[in-house]
């Protein structure tokens, strides 16, 4: 089972209103590459993974949860003291439409999230290297959220969770020698 | 939604030292998972989950209950429910 805490991972701070930023913001919140679609993608793979690594599926699809957070905190803060005007102006009028403030899983461009993002071969190197590749693409649209911003707030925790992709694409790395290993034991034993 | 419970300036320093020693034991066991033969790696793991285990004691004695389902005492009324929520500090 899971339990929340009642706290963030990292501290999120943003010095502004910005609608403009929420918008993009939203491709890690139910984007292809993003927190919702990592964490179902880590925690669906465990059960067909060779025991050396379900520890570590469950322990990263469960830190990605507490990104989720993160990032739905980030939209929050950006767009709770904004004008209609300024969604409108900022390109989320039609989310304001259909949603008012309320979050909604879907990516920068209002496509909503599905589960043919994430991939279930049952092939534990597929798997792995379908999560290295995640984590890959994750680090490299956190890179280009911070370069679309000048919120020192808001890139310092852009910036945390950009670090944290490198360490799970190391670990999942990890993970695959560990398996290669594994499997090269058994045949010659 | 109303105005969130105004925290003052401990709750941000115990928060922050929980979320910095929360850090550490989130790489650790990360790191755990793929070098579970690390005793060093390990016995650090053991140490800050003592000291982490005190600093969320000292928190929720002034700020309520962190965890659901029997793993945080709550004071009388129900706390579970008082604000402010992460996303609202």
């Amino acid at each position: 089972m899971w339990v929340y805490e009642k706290k963030l991972q990292y501290p999120v701070r943003v010095s502004k209103c910005d609608p403009r930023m929420a918008k993009f913001l939203l491709e890690q919140y139910g984007g292809a590459d993003g927190e919702l679609a990592a964490a179902l993608r880590y925690l669906n793979q465990r059960y067909s993974i060779p025991d050396k690594v379900i520890g570590l599926l469950t322990d990263i699809g469960t830190e990605e949860f507490a990104h989720l957070e993160m990032i739905a905190t980030m939209v929050y803060k950006l767009t709770k003291d904004a004008t209609p005007e300024q969604l409108i102006e900022n390109g989320l009028g039609d989310h304001y439409a259909n949603h008012d403030k309320a979050l909604f899983y879907q990516n920068a461009s209002g496509v909503p999230w599905t589960a043919t993002y994430i991939q279930a071969k049952g092939d534990p190197i597929a798997d792995l290297y379908e999560d290295i590749a995640a984590e890959e693409k994750a680090r490299a649209t956190y890179q280009w959220l911070i370069d679309m911003t000048d919120d020192v707030d808001l890139q310092d925790g852009l910036k945390f969770l950009r670090e944290r992709e490198v360490i799970h694409s190391l670990r999942f790395r990890e993970a695959v020698e560990i398996l290669k290993e594994e499997r090269d034991r058994k045949k010659f034993f | 939604m109303n105005e969130p419970k105004p925290v003052d300036e401990r709750y941000y320093q115990l928060l922050h030292q929980l979320q910095a020693l929360d850090f550490v034991l989130v790489e650790l066991t990360l790191y755990l998972d793929t070098h579970s033969n690390d005793a060093d790696a390990l016995q650090q793991f053991n140490q800050i989950s003592e000291e982490r285990w005190k600093v969320a004691c000292e928190f929720e004695a002034s700020y309520g209950p962190l965890l659901q389902f029997g793993l945080s005492f709550s004071g009388y009324p129900w706390q579970w429910n008082d604000t402010p929520w992460p996303w609202q500090v």
